[in-house]
Formats: C-alpha cells, sequence, structure tokens
C-alpha cells in the first residue's frame, strides 16, 4: 500500500508538472505578448517595455517558466497584473468561500442522492421511480444557468422571497464572513448546486444500486432473515456507495474553484468569478494559479477515490 | 478495471474511467450480445430509444429543413429595427428578438450551428480518440505507460477554465470552437478505447488471429475495432450533447458565437438578459428546443449503452 502510494504521489507530480506546461504555452500562444493583451491595442510601445520588464516577460519562455516554477517553490504565485496584489493572497481569500458554498451542496446532494438513488433501485421501473427518472433526467439536461434562471425568475422577481444574488458595495468584504452576512443569498446558489449534482449522482446511484441487488451476497443476507432495513443501510449503500466516492473525488476540483456560472449568475465572490473575470482581463498569474490549483485539486481527487476504493471494498487491492 | 489488471496494466486512472462499474469486481469486462444485428434489434425495441431518435430527427429535420418551408431574414442587412423585440403574433409566430430576427427562423439557424457543432466534434474526438488508444492498448508497456501520463495530465486540465481562457484570446468562429472541443474532449474516448483493446488482446480469438499469422494492423481492423466501436457510438452520442451544452455556457458567459452566427445557446442567454422586462418568447423557446436536443442524445445514448450492456463513464 505504501509503495503504491509512493508510485501514484510520484506519478502525479509529473501529471501536475505536465499540467503547467501545458497550461504556460496555452498562456503564451497568444499572438503578440501578455503586456498587449494586458494595456489593450493603444498601448505605446515605452509602456509596453515597461509591463514586460516589470513582469519579466523579456526572457525566453523556458526561462519565464523555470522562474515561474522558482517562485512557487517559495509559495509565490506572482503579482496580479488587474488586482496589483499578490496572487496568493487573493486565492487564499476566496478558497474558504468556494469550500464553503461547493462542500454545503455537496453534501446536501450526498444526503439526499444516496438514498434517493437505493429507493429508485428497490422500487425500479414504479411510477415514482419513473418519476424521480424523469425529473432528474429533464435537470440534467438542463443548462444549469437557464435552471438558475427559472430559480431568479420564481423565487426573486415573482415571488420577492430571496435576493436574486450577492450584493456588493465598497463596505462588503469579500471574504467568507462577507458572504455569510447575506444568508439569504446563499439559498439560490446553494439549491442550484445541490439539484445539479442530484441530477447526475442519482442516476449513478440508482444504477449501481440495480447492480448490487441482484448480486448473490445480498440473497443470502436476505435469506438470513436480515431485515430489509439492514440489508439496504448495510449492504447495498456500502456497495453501491463506491460509484459516488469516485463522482466526489471528480468534483474535488470544483470544491476548490467554485462553480463558474453560480458565481457568475450569483455575483457569488468565489474563485470561480475571480478567475472568469481574471480571463477576461487577461490577468495571467491569477490564470496559472488557478489552472495549478484545479489540476492538483483534480489529481488529488482521483487519488483519494482510488484510496477510499481500497478501503471501502477490500475486493480491490492496490499495487500489483 | 479487473480486465486492466489482467492486462498487467497500472491501476491508475483506469479507476475513474469505470464510474458506472465500481461496484461490479469484473466491471471492466464488456460483454457485447454477440452479435451487432442483435445490439440494434434491442435498440430498436428499446422505448428510450425510439423517443431519443424521434426527438433528434424531428429537430434535425426542423433545424435543416425548415428554412426552406419558412422563410425569414436571417443576414445583417435589410433588418427592420422597427420589429425589435415584438411579443409572437401574426408574421412573426413567436416573435422578435433584440435584433428584429424572427425568433423561429434564428431557432433554424440556430440549430444548425449547435447540432453542427455537436457532430463534429463527436466525429473528430471519435477518430482521435479511437486511434490514441488503439496505439496505447497494442504498444509495448512503457509506451502504454507514457501515452497514458500525457492523457492523465491532459486531462487534469479544466475544459471550462481552458476554453475561457482560448476563447478570451481569440475571437471564436464555429471552427475554432469545434477544434477547442475537440482537443479537449478526445481524452475520454481514448481511455475507453484504450481500455477494450487491452481486455481484448488477450482474448482466445485474438490470440487465434495472432498464432495464424495475422498482423498486428489486421488484428485491430478486424477484431478489435468492430468490439470496440459500441462504447465509441455510446461516447459519441454524449459528446454531441456535452458540447451543444458547453457552447451554450460559453455563449452565456458572453464568449460565444458573435451574430449574425447564432446557437440556441447564445439566444437563450440574450433572452435571459431581457429577464426583467418580461421578454418570455425570447427565453423559453430556445431553452425547450436545447433541452430536448439534450434529452434526445442522452436517451439515445443510454438506450444504446443499455443495449450493448456496456457500463462507460458517463463525465
Amino acid at each position: 500500500m505504501t509503495g503504491y502510494l509512493i508510485r501514484r504521489v510520484g506519478q502525479a507530480l509529473v501529471v501536475v508538472l505536465g499540467v503547467m506546461i501545458i497550461t504556460f504555452i496555452m498562456i503564451h500562444l497568444e499572438p503578440g505578448s501578455a503586456a498587449r493583451a494586458y494595456l489593450g491595442v493603444k498601448a505605446t510601445p515605452s509602456r509596453i517595455a515597461e509591463f514586460n520588464a516589470t513582469y519579466g516577460l523579456n526572457e525566453s519562455l523556458p526561462r519565464q517558466f523555470l522562474s515561474y516554477l522558482n517562485h512557487l517553490l517559495h509559495a509565490n504565485f506572482g503579482i496580479s497584473y488587474y488586482y496589483q496584489e499578490p496572487v496568493s493572497t487573493l486565492i487564499a481569500q476566496r478558497i474558504p468561500s468556494d469550500i464553503f458554498l461547493v462542500g454545503t451542496s455537496s453534501v446536501l446532494a450526498v444526503i439526499i442522492a444516496l438514498p434517493m438513488g437505493i429507493y429508485q433501485a428497490v422500487r425500479r421501473n414504479s411510477l415514482s421511480d419513473n418519476l424521480l427518472t424523469s425529473v432528474t433526467f429533464t435537470l440534467y439536461s438542463m443548462p444549469d444557468f437557464f435552471f438558475a434562471f427559472l430559480l431568479i425568475a420564481l423565487f426573486a422577481i415573482q415571488l420577492h422571497w430571496l435576493p436574486p444574488g450577492f450584493v456588493q458595495n465598497q463596505n462588503s468584504s469579500l471574504s467568507l464572513l462577507g458572504i455569510l452576512a447575506e444568508p439569504t443569498a446563499l439559498i439560490l446558489p446553494v439549491t442550484l448546486l445541490t439539484f445539479t449534482s442530484i441530477s447526475s449522482w442519482s442516476r449513478f446511484m440508482r444504477s449501481s444500486a440495480i447492480d448490487t441487488l441482484t448480486q448473490d451476497f445480498i440473497k443470502v443476507v436476505r435469506a438470513k432473515g436480515l431485515p430489509e432495513r439492514l440489508v439496504l443501510s448495510r449492504h447495498v449503500l456500502r456497495n453501491s456507495s463506491l460509484t459516488i466516492i469516485t463522482l466526489l473525488g471528480l468534483s474535488l476540483p470544483s470544491v476548490v474553484v467554485g462553480a463558474v456560472i453560480t458565481e457568475y449568475v450569483f455575483n457569488y465572490p468565489g474563485l470561480g468569478l475571480l478567475f472568469l473575470d481574471a480571463a477576461t482581463e487577461h490577468d495571467f498569474p491569477i490564470l496559472m494559479a488557478s489552472e495549478l490549483i484545479i489540476g492538483v485539486a483534480t489529481v488529488v481527487g482521483n487519488l483519494a477515490a482510488d484510496v477510499a476504493y481500497g478501503a471501502l471494498d477490500p475486493r480491490i487491492r492496490h499495487g500489483v | 478495471m479487473a480486465s486492466s489488471t489482467e492486462a498487467g496494466a497500472p491501476l491508475t486512472g483506469e479507476a475513474q474511467a469505470t464510474v458506472g462499474a465500481a461496484a461490479t469486481p469484473a466491471g471492466g469486462e464488456i460483454h457485447t450480445t454477440g452479435s451487432g444485428r442483435l445490439t440494434l434489434s434491442a435498440f430498436a425495441h428499446n422505448r428510450q430509444a425510439q423517443v431519443g431518435i424521434g426527438l433528434v430527427v424531428s429537430i434535425a429535420l426542423f433545424c435543416f429543413v425548415g428554412p426552406f418551408v419558412y422563410h425569414t431574414n436571417q443576414g445583417t442587412s435589410g433588418l427592420n429595427l422597427l420589429n425589435e423585440n415584438l411579443p409572437p403574433g401574426t408574421g412573426h409566430p413567436l416573435g422578435t428578438d433584440q435584433y428584429g430576427y424572427d425568433i423561429l427562423g434564428r431557432l433554424m439557424v440556430g440549430g444548425q450551428s449547435s447540432l453542427e457543432l455537436g457532430f463534429a466534434v463527436a466525429m473528430a474526438t471519435s477518430v482521435i480518440g479511437t486511434l490514441y488508444g488503439a496505439i496505447a492498448g497494442l504498444a509495448p508497456r512503457w509506451i502504454d505507460g507514457v501515452m497514458m501520463r500525457v492523457l492523465d495530465a491532459l486531462l487534469a486540465v479544466p475544459s471550462l477554465v481552458l476554453l475561457l481562457i482560448l476563447v478570451n484570446i481569440f475571437t471564436p468562429n464555429l471552427f475554432m470552437i469545434i477544434t477547442l472541443l475537440t482537443l479537449l474532449s478526445w481524452l475520454v474516448v481514448a481511455r475507453l478505447v484504450r481500455g477494450e483493446v487491452l481486455s481484448l488482446r488477450i482474448r482466445d480469438y485474438v490470440h487465434a488471429s495472432r498464432m495464424m499469422g495475422g498482423r498486428t494492423w489486421r488484428i485491430l481492423n478486424r477484431h478489435m475495432l468492430p468490439n470496440a466501436i459500441g462504447v465509441v457510438i455510446v461516447n459519441a452520442t454524449f459528446t454531441i450533447s456535452d458540447s451543444i451544452y458547453t457552447l451554450s455556457a460559453l455563449s452565456f458567459l458572453g464568449l460565444g458565437l458573435p451574430p449574425p452566427a447564432s446557437d440556441w445557446g447564445t439566444m437563450l442567454s440574450d433572452g435571459i438578459t431581457y429577464l426583467y422586462d418580461g421578454y418570455w418568447w425570447m427565453v423559453y423557446p430556445p431553452a425547450i428546443i436545447l433541452i430536448l436536443t439534450v434529452i434526445g442524445f442522452n436517451l439515445i445514448g443510454d438506450a444504446l449503452r443499455d443495449s450493448l450492456d456496456v457500463r462507460l463513464q458517463r463525465r
């Protein structure tokens, strides 16, 4: 197991380095330099030269990459062109908000999707199963921004129950505390993310629970006379939740970086929004950092899911 | 998963390629119904498949044949600005949008780019992914290892994020978005095909063919690709709906196709900006047709997967 972990972490490091190289190349693919993209077409040559000198963009690409890596090792993500603040500060300020938003909705989604999938599997092809399947299928096929629109149209515009998004002014803080100061504005984004996760997770859960229910060991525990409640909670739930573990692992990047569309719709000041603004502003240091964070989160999520497999299901043993 | 371990390949990453199969130890094994004809007949008798194909065919007819029946001005010249934001009525069954385009006609034109995008991306990803996956599956182990690590790195690059960067840097047109989406979505196909090839490689009939002197290319063409094509087609179906969906998300973020080109996502997000004006006819028609199309392709994909009895990863 230890050898397996070491090998996986080693591979993960290579993968993350690869992600960084790809992103770095992508960002510098741009016709013209970062300076022109950031300063605009009207920038004077002297202004561009000054910009390039400030951010070390005169060096060759490999050299720039190496110095970027060197800064990284000192926990320095560079200075944002747009905000003129260290990228690490900007990101550290926003990560808690994302963990809160996506974490809350993921937990809610698991709490609802797990029993829902098992219920559908037990009652498969009944009226209630078909009804739930239709609803989740429609939700799943709906662009999330349209679902957000429906929520806003109903709860904010028609009923006036909830605010359509977060209000930001100069006094409001961008940190998690600032967000928690507007608790009613949190309801719609959390609902949106919860329902989008449920719509895909419950489908996986249903099919995986159907698989589990046909296994022989379920027949055995039923034959032993175990109450159905325990059959479902001890055996079906545990065996089918492997699927959810994978999905949770795959969704780790979004826990860290937030959900770009949701944050955009509801003006939620998380990393997703920071990132989107950085993309429009050509703020490359932020883009690089975001890609790096998402890359690491993806790799860690996969690794965590694989390790969790082994813990939950002894039949899956790691290391060949 | 089981299949890849049998073939002596590292388990890495394979776990995530078999989301649906995780619960059964033999999940990685693919049981096709034996002959393609059986699969087809199972597919044709599947209610989901019938509904899905019905939806997709009628929408495709609407988009590509519709403009010959229902003539509207969808160009840049001769637009009457007095026709802006008209509610549904005579002359404009679904009203007009903020530029004065007739919405029913716009749905057809927008649908053409949405569907073209979906099909183009699905075709391109299938070809590239199949080639890459087949080569990795048949190559010596160290080459396979390198190719898979490259795939892992590419998979760890978040696609929406990368699209945002690139679309911001270059002005988008349909061809460019097709290229970008292809570059971002062939990875899953490659992984699936490699898994298939690895499990097929040790089947008896492949051994037999090899013993009779069959060359690698012949084995690949005659024995492996026909068997692996099922997962590729299922994945292609989902790729179509995913691409249409992604394009709509891009459009919503203001990074879609610029006018006079259009797609359903752009129409929908344009309509949503008029949310407070109550122009409901700009929102619901594109939303409904977009959702129906995605549902249609998802239904077909689900039905195909059921009839192939393949449990493959759904991203």
